[in-house]
């Protein structure tokens, strides 16, 4: 059969398909809904995104999965456009199709060595990239992306010894889709990332994708202001004692033990901020000389730092840039809270985000973009906290969201998704809002949730 | 006591001989009128001190008794007034919207009553718990419950209790007392606790 054959051939098939199947379930009915519409991308004008397509394949039970976490992972990378076609899962576009069998007849069909790739069709249903999983022996996978106008493969990742019930199971697929991110695009993806939050006392841990939830804290305490040390390998956050102080804890996923931070079993030590390279732990201590900014040199154990004096104005939030060299934070010293900045000695401390004395409301709990460029914080605008986002190389300040209260924003490894705290649903829950399309999605239907923190890039080694 | 002594000695000679012996018991000994005279003369002595030491031992009895009540009213007393004072540092205060300071009226006159029972009991020392409702953020809140705690502090250090008898906490808005959603929740949640830390056994009411 010649390439043209093959074409014209599998096209009457979907055709057939299609009719048989659209009564079925669709693939994106997997996928959590996400406001603005829904797209299909079979009607779909491909617009300045490439067009993605997840090809379909045999239903292997690992293999669905598989194939069901990267595509929502590229959905949610809101750099394509996802093509679905009516049918979903159940349209087979040019893989192997028949479990392996040696005594098979493959010489009509794809072969194993080859799968067959429709190259011809993917651009007329409007995709630029294609990706297939296909199931090897012993538990591994081979993930290639397809380079449709070019026709090439244009990367190759392989899976190995893969088990649904690993710990690592899950971020070994992320880290797939970061790399076909990058590979399509040459951006940074983030799906192999954290998110920390607090729901009723309790600190718990979900992938990018609101999946594979951990708890952190142990059940009984009342635990908060979760956050991220380098690589995705820590988790410090405050347990408030009986005695009514707050000490913090670090979390370390490789052992899954918690160590209480020296210095910090007397006063109230809160909302705390890692230095990139993890030596340094910045936190808030209230007490009765106000609340105010210390840093702890994790790394030798020792140095306890008193960064700012505030005289009962308030210190809080603290957060390092990501070189480590300076350290923004939110303070009262000049009445409502708003967003200062200081190298990360306590020296130099100045204003960072501007605002007009008596009329800009008070603003909170900066993140620092991992690419250093911009600083998200929220800011009350007529009673209401709402996103804002500040260019740092010129320090104009814009605002990014307006339904409902919005805070607590912090940004995903990619430097263009935020998550943060809503109450649009009419609870308190964490949503994701890409920071290019205006595009929000629900990060996971946890219940009440707050205090998001998300990590950098998982580290490999990193199996919880 | 001189003619008893030689009597029971013989009775229990007596009695020996007679737990000894092997023929049957003698004749019970004639009565002696001289030592029956003895014998009753004796026996209204004992009856007589006997009395007298009853009457010792009632009059005790009553004297222990009523000092027992004495103490317990006495006690009861103490204890009713250390719960009325317990009663007046219960009394929290309240705020204004992401404000620590002190309110004029009610909340002024609830901080100077918790002075004047801290002036009235030198040993007593509390702790101040901070609170707010839940529409600030998160963390600052933690901060600004600081604040409101440290506020009332310094209006009772202020006004010469010493630093080391009041100790500041914060819940932020972890611990709301109405977990309602509204103005009426949110203000009774803005409020700082006073707790007794030391010296609150036994408290005194101001002015007495």
């Amino acid at each position: 059969m010649s390439s043209l054959q093959k074409s014209l051939f599998l096209s009457s098939t979907i055709a057939l398909l299609v009719v048989a199947e659209t009564g079925g379930l669709l693939a994106q009915d997997s996928i959590p809904p996400i406001e603005q519409g829904v797209r299909l991308g079979i009607t779909y004008t491909p617009g300045m995104r490439p067009g993605m397509l997840v090809l379909g394949g045999p239903r292997v039970e690992m293999f669905d999965s598989i194939r069901t976490i990267i595509q929502r992972d590229l959905e949610f990378s809101d750099r394509f456009e996802m093509i679905f076609l009516p049918g979903g899962d159940s349209l087979v576009l040019g893989v192997r199709t028949s479990p392996i069998d040696e005594g098979a007849d493959s010489g009509s069909g794809p072969s194993l060595e080859e799968p067959f790739v429709n190259y011809s069709l993917y651009a007329a249903l409007g995709a630029d990239y294609a990706v297939s999983v296909l199931d090897d022996v012993d538990s591994s996978f081979t993930v290639n992306l397809y380079a449709v106008r070019g026709e090439e493969v244009r990367s190759t990742v392989r899976l190995h010894d893969m088990d649904p019930d690993s710990a690592g199971f899950r971020m070994a697929i992320h880290r797939v889709s970061d790399a076909i991110v990058r590979s399509a695009t040459g951006e940074q993806g983030y799906a192999a990332s954290r998110i920390v939050y607090v729901s009723r006392g309790r600190v718990y841990s979900v992938d990018s994708d609101g999946a594979g939830r951990l708890a952190i804290s142990p059940p009984g305490e009342t635990a908060f202001s979760p956050v991220w040390g380098p690589f995705g390998r820590r988790v410090a956050y405050t347990t408030l004692a009986e005695d009514g102080w707050g000490s913090i804890y670090v979390y370390d996923f490789s052992t899954g033990e918690r160590t209480m931070v020296p210095t910090t079993d007397e006063y109230l030590n809160y909302s705390s901020a890692f230095s990139p390279d993890g030596r340094i732990l910045a936190f808030t201590r209230s007490w009765a000389e106000g609340s105010d900014l210390f840093a702890y040199n994790l790394a030798q154990d020792c140095c306890l730092q008193r960064l700012t004096v505030g005289r009962l104005s308030d210190n809080v939030s603290p957060e390092f840039s990501p070189e480590g060299r300076r350290i923004a934070f939110e303070s009262t010293r000049s009445g409502a809270s708003q967003i200062y900045v200081m190298a990360s000695d306590g020296t130099e401390q100045e204003l960072f985000a501007p605002f007009d004395y008596g009329v800009t409301g008070a603003s909170h709990s900066p993140a620092w973009s991992p690419d250093g460029l911009s600083l998200a914080f929220h800011r009350n605008v007529a009673g209401r906290h709402q996103l804002f986002l500040m260019d740092i190389g010129n320090r104009n300040v814009r605002q990014l969201s307006s339904a409902g209260r919005n805070e607590d924003p912090t940004w995903a490894p990619d430097s263009r998704h935020i998550a943060f705290k809503s109450s649009r649903s009419g609870i308190e829950q964490l949503w994701v809002v890409d920071t290019e399309t205006g595009r929000v999605r629900q990060l996971a239907r946890v219940g009440a949730a707050r205090m998001p923190n998300w990590s950098a890039p998982v580290m490999q080694t990193n199996q919880p | 006591m001189r003619l008893t002594l030689p009597l029971s000695v013989g009775v229990l000679v007596i009695l020996i001989a007679s737990a000894c012996g092997g023929g049957p018991p003698p004749p019970p000994p004639g009565p002696d009128p001289d030592s029956l005279a003895a014998e009753q003369a004796r026996r209204d002595s004992i009856a007589a001190a006997q009395a007298r030491a009853d009457s010792i031992r009632r009059a005790q009895e009553a004297a222990l008794a009523a000092e027992r009540q004495r103490r317990a009213d006495s006690l009861a007393a103490v204890r009713a007034e250390t719960n009325a004072v317990r009663e007046m540092l219960s009394r929290m205060v309240h705020f204004d919207f992401n404000r620590s300071n002190i309110r004029d009226g009610e909340d002024t006159e609830v901080l100077e009553q918790k002075l004047a029972v801290l002036l009235a009991n030198p040993n007593l020392r509390l702790e101040i718990v901070g609170h707010c409702d839940e529409r600030g953020t998160d963390e600052y809140n933690m901060a600004l419950g600081n604040r409101r705690a440290v506020s009332s502090r310094a209006f009772l250090t202020d006004r010469g209790i010493a630093e080391s008898r009041i100790s500041v906490r914060s819940r932020g808005e972890e611990q709301p007392l109405d977990s309602g959603h509204n103005e009426e929740a949110w203000a009774r949640n803005r409020r700082a606790e006073f707790r007794i830390v030391g010296g609150g056994d036994a408290l005194v009411r101001p002015g007495n």
